[in-house]
């Protein structure tokens, strides 16, 4: 059927729309490219020192670590913890497995400012406040969900008759687990991994409240930054990210496209 | 105790870690939190009472129901015309439209707000763009106000609103309409009679989500609003870090609670909910 004016029309629309949703972000280069001392548009020279700065400043520097470390090592907890409670609740699959399925999606759901209320008052007491562990811990509660879901979907196309079929030619389950199911979810692993790596990555609401000192997450520099509204180095670390989140897509991009591959054939 | 292991399956061990982590670190300070609400500062409804005694408390709920209602309409109309336009056309097309709708929603939403800040600003770049082109000759005033807040919010909640109405729309019977246009039905009969009531699901699922994140959001407002739109979850935040009133705090959030946890379940009416969920993370 040929598309009518409105579809058309409709259609020009979108597009419009969708640049609108991506365009503002760019804005982020010129500004990082000021040779100035505070936010502007470059006029006729450009500049990369606010970039030098960043990537020379010891609270910079230190804030990328910092970040890193919380985000690989939530990454990691998160995953390990998904995946099994993904492998159980698919195994169980009853009623309360649906009800606890729907339960441990709660924080993905839970409106951000209230989770942070949450890991605020407990960290109090158990003296979390400001720790690595503390950071680590909120964000996989938050980021085990999304692993979750992304090792539940690859579960629903895998055919548990091949789980049967091992045991029945004498593996263990162990062996089970690591030999059959996990190479068949890999991709939903894989995924889930890097879910949980950009949701700590990029945490700003529960670290805003259980982060002061010791632990300065990029994010919550750059909430800083943005909040003082004069330093450029804020454009030039924004400009990182942006860059890091197109590294990321591409790479996940390729994983779903070699999943797709795999289930295909 | 051998009589209980085996009525309860052997699955639930691997499952046990991550529950037990959620319901001690998370669930367990969300009900004390709740009860707070009740016991802060002294027993009884007192908290609930200064709904209705404190002025100032029930406009921060206004702006905040206002401003989530406003968005919600804007990001799931505009959104549906995004969807539909995806639905619609060749999958080449179809591929590139996705890419860019998830990069915007892996874009990190302080680069985001960062970048409104730089445009909206009143020497940002929209501003002295249209001062150059002499069509204003003074800065309209886009931040720091709730025109901004709203900028900001359906900029961010857009992909939210399309990817369940791409779930919605993608399952539809093409055929249904077929036969509509084949029994003689204009092209907006059908889209109006049959197309839109087909998807209400997606909108109700795309309208309730977005509603749900807007509730909560914290970023955005607080930035583009400069400290003049106050919204609940910048109000929480202040009665906790600055003025340590678990009290109020407590009872704002346990009211937030109530609302989020009553839509899901008008949501898991609709439409099955991993369904949203999987659409919104792939």
């Amino acid at each position: 059927m040929r598309p009518g004016l409105f579809s058309l029309f409709n259609r020009a629309g979108a597009w419009v729309l969708l640049l609108f949703l991506v365009t503002p972000a760019l804005i982020a280069i010129p500004v990082s490219l000021t040779p100035k001392r505070f936010l502007s548009m470059p006029g006729n020279e450009l500049s990369l020192r606010h970039f030098q700065h960043l990537f020379t400043s010891e609270e910079w520097l230190s804030s990328f670590f910092q970040s890193g470390v919380i985000a690989l090592s939530t990454s990691v907890l998160a995953t390990f913890l998904g995946t099994l409670c993904a492998i159980g609740l698919w195994r169980v699959s009853s009623k309360y497995s649906e009800l606890v399925r729907a339960f441990l999606l709660l924080p993905l759901i839970i409106p951000q400012i209230i989770s942070a209320m949450a890991f605020y008052r407990l960290w109090i007491p158990l003296g979390l406040l400001d720790s690595y562990l503390g950071l680590i811990l909120a964000h996989t509660i938050l980021a085990a969900p999304m692993v979750l879901i992304t090792v539940s979907a690859s579960l629903a196309t895998f055919d548990p008759r091949l789980e049967q079929a091992s045991k029945n030619l004498g593996a263990s389950n162990w062996t089970t687990m690591r030999r059959v199911i996990l190479p068949s979810i890999r991709p939903g692993v894989f995924a889930g991994a890097l879910f949980a790596f950009i949701l700590s990555w990029d945490e700003i609401v529960v670290t805003l409240f259980i982060s002061k000192f010791s632990v300065y997450t990029l994010p919550r520099r750059m909430w800083n930054g943005i909040r003082e509204n004069t330093d450029p180095t804020v454009a030039a670390a924004a400009v990182v990210l942006i860059a890091i989140t197109i590294i990321a897509f591409v790479v996940s991009a390729i994983l779903s496209r070699r999943n797709a591959g795999e289930s295909r054939s | 105790m051998n009589a209980v292991a085996r009525h309860i399956h052997p699955g639930w061990a691997i499952v046990a870690p991550l529950l037990v982590l959620v319901v001690a670190l998370y669930l367990g300070p969300i009900l004390n939190i709740m009860w707070l609400s009740v016991t802060d500062p002294e027993p009884g409804l007192g908290n609930y009472r200064k709904l209705y005694e404190s002025d100032s408390l029930l406009r921060i709920v206004w702006t905040t129901l206002r401003i989530c209602v406003i968005t919600t309409i804007f990001s799931v109309s505009l959104g549906y015309s995004i969807a539909y336009a995806m639905v619609h056309c060749h999958l080449r097309q179809k591929n590139y439209m996705l890419t860019l709708l998830l990069v915007s929603f892996w874009i990190s939403i302080l680069v985001r707000t960062f970048s409104w800040l730089m445009l909206l600003g009143r020497n940002g770049l929209v501003n002295n763009t249209f001062e150059t082109l002499g069509l204003i000759s003074a800065p309209i005033a886009f931040m720091r106000n709730e025109l901004g807040v709203l900028i900001g919010m359906v900029h961010y909640m857009i992909p939210y609103a399309v990817l369940p109405l791409l779930v919605s729309m993608q399952s539809l019977d093409s055929r249904v309409m077929d036969a509509s246009r084949n029994l003689g039905a204009s092209g907006s009969q059908t889209f109006w009679r049959i197309y839109l009531p087909l998807t209400l699901p997606g909108i109700v699922a795309s309208t309730l989500l977005v509603f749900i994140l807007s509730l909560g959001f914290y970023v955005t407002p607080a930035v583009l609003g400069g400290g003049k739109v106050l919204m609940v979850a910048e109000y929480i935040s202040v009665q906790l870090l600055v003025t340590l009133k678990w009290g109020t705090a407590a009872m704002l959030a346990a009211l937030m609670l109530a609302g989020v946890l009553a839509m899901l379940w008008i949501m898991s009416r609709f439409m099955k909910l991993s369904a949203v969920f999987g659409g919104s993370t792939r």
